[in-house]
């Protein structure tokens, strides 16, 4: 049998080698070693989420999609009737946000932009957080930048509320005395009682979580983190929690928004 | 309850049978909940049946119980002779129903 | 100097506190034993209601389950009996228990012959690592039995 010569069979490996380290075995979902939560979950939740129709999310989307264009408030409009398609209107703000907005002097994340539209445009009432339909809406704005790149803007006027970010997911809190980086950093890829410990990536919220049989946000699972470690939480919607926000949107730079994710 | 989501297949041969998935929105309650503030258990409030019926007679039916998961979903199947139309019903434990149809285009 | 005497011969503080405590454990443990006793055979009676006093054969019933369930909230299982009904003969229905949930029912299918398969998915409630245990009943009195082990556990920080 003729063997091929060396040199190409060794050149040959080589090239599928890289080949295969740079595709990565998790594709889309892993950028530079940062690993998106789909990759620690099971195959069976994997295939839940990936199945347009089984992914129990998107009976959130659905019902997000019928409040577009409800009419609400004392004007008497909807979402549709200022921003149109949704499929175009929307697509790229769930890659980008939370961002800075001038009116506040500060970050605003999709929750409260909805909430700020309904109560200064639309002078309808702002929707309690984690209410179903908040969490529905919200659902529904983020899955249109569905496979998009997370892409946070952290520089000019975002900047400092980037590092108060930072500085919260490195402080240890809590009468276990944690930061996020001892299990999501420092940590990731070990297992925790009978769980392996992602790398705490925000791209697929708001999230179908198994644990909670529904659609919650992001600010609800950083809550639970914070009870945890058994420290305070803070209020959802808070300036600590959209802060925080903006760094894990930029830990989460370049894997794809997968709202709605189906997680544990 | 809200609209349930309901997929078949856009066309089916005759006498095969053919995959029927269905989706809706329900907590399932399973009445073992305990309430926090008030330490009761929270009263069992599920959807305990679900029909499938094809041109009105009935093909596939299941018996629900606490043990099936929140936003149930269903996977089974159908087989047709011709063209017809799917109606799907779900009946919870208030006597609340939600239905969906959907056509069977026998090709 | 004489050494204390007891007054309770044999039977010191100690050795009573001893003695409850063992009694309590005892307790304990037999409490949960007759827990899982009592759950196996509320599970075996269900079973037994539908089976009656037909024989029982492992048939051409599949049961498809994680091995490791991901959440117990949540657990994609699949049942298939047999094939493509053929004749007369049908598969009438399908009943799935969990026999260490609180309560063994978890869902019963119930055929046409114009389902023409019985092949159905779902997703279940599992509220610890247990048996999970499919009854297929057929048109023609057949009962078919098959039962798969599913392991739950308890993830993470409890968050």
């Amino acid at each position: 049998m003729r063997m091929l010569p060396r040199p190409a069979l060794v050149a040959g490996l080589l090239v599928a080698g890289i080949g295969w380290a740079v595709a990565g075995e998790w594709g889309a979902y892993e950028v530079d070693g940062r690993r998106s939560g789909y990759t620690y979950a099971a195959a069976e939740t994997r295939a839940m989420q990936d199945d347009e129709f089984e992914n129990a999310g998107l009976l959130w989307v659905e019902k997000g999609a019928e409040l577009w264009s409800q009419a609400d408030g004392a004007e008497g409009q909807s979402c549709q009737d200022c921003h149109g398609d949704a499929t175009e209107s929307m697509r790229g703000v769930g890659a980008r946000y939370p961002v800075y907005a001038e009116e506040r002097g500060k970050l605003i994340n999709i929750e409260q932009r909805i909430n700020q539209c309904r109560s200064e445009r639309m002078q309808a009432e702002p929707w309690r957080w984690e209410s179903e339909p908040l969490l529905a809406l919200t659902t529904y704005v983020r899955h249109q930048s569905h496979g998009m790149a997370v892409s946070p803007v952290i520089d000019g006027p975002a900047a400092p509320f980037f590092e108060q970010g930072k500085t919260f997911y490195t402080t240890r809190r809590g009468q276990l005395d944690l930061a996020c980086v001892h299990c999501h950093e420092m940590n990731s890829g070990n297992m925790l009682r009978a769980q392996r410990l992602s790398q705490g990536m925000s791209n697929g919220f708001p999230t179908y979580r198994l644990k909670w049989q529904g659609v919650g946000s992001l600010h609800r699972r950083i809550r639970g983190c914070n009870e945890d470690v058994r420290a305070e939480p803070y209020a959802p919607g808070s300036d600590e929690y959209v802060n925080v926000e903006l760094y894990l949107a930029w830990r989460a730079r370049g894997l794809p928004v997968e709202t709605p994710a189906v997680r544990n | 309850m809200d609209k349930p989501r309901v997929k078949v297949p856009k066309k089916v041969k005759a006498g095969e049978p053919f995959e029927v998935k269905v989706l809706i929105s329900h907590k399932m309650e399973s009445g073992q909940r305990v309430d926090e503030a008030t330490g009761q258990k929270i009263p069992r409030m599920i959807i305990n049946r679900f029909e499938a019926r094809l041109d009105g007679e009935l093909v596939f039916s299941a018996t629900l119980y606490p043990a099936v998961s929140a936003n149930p979903y269903l996977a089974f199947h159908v087989v047709a002779e011709k063209s017809g139309e799917l109606s799907f019903k779900w009946l919870d434990d208030s006597g609340d129903t939600a239905t969906a149809t959907a056509k069977v285009a026998v090709g | 100097m004489p050494e204390p005497v007891s007054h309770c011969r044999g039977l010191t503080r100690r050795r009573l506190l001893e003695q409850a405590l063992a009694a309590c454990g005892c307790l304990a443990a037999g409490l949960a034993f007759a827990d899982d006793a009592a759950r196996a055979a509320a599970a075996q009676a269900a079973i037994d209601a539908i089976v009656g006093d037909r024989g029982v054969a492992d048939g051409e019933l599949e049961l498809t389950t994680p091995a490791i369930a991901e959440n117990g909230n949540t657990v994609p299982i699949a049942v298939a009996a047999g094939g493509r009904f053929r004749g007369d003969t049908y598969v009438k229905a399908i009943h799935v228990f969990a026999v260490e949930n609180p309560t063994p029912e978890v869902v019963s299918f119930h055929f046409t012959p114009q389902s023409g398969l019985a092949q159905v998915s779902t997703r279940i409630r599992l509220a610890k690592t247990q048996q999970v245990v499919a009854i297929a009943e057929l048109s023609d009195g057949q009962v078919w039995r098959t039962a798969n082990e599913v392991k739950v556990t308890i993830g993470g920080c409890g968050g």
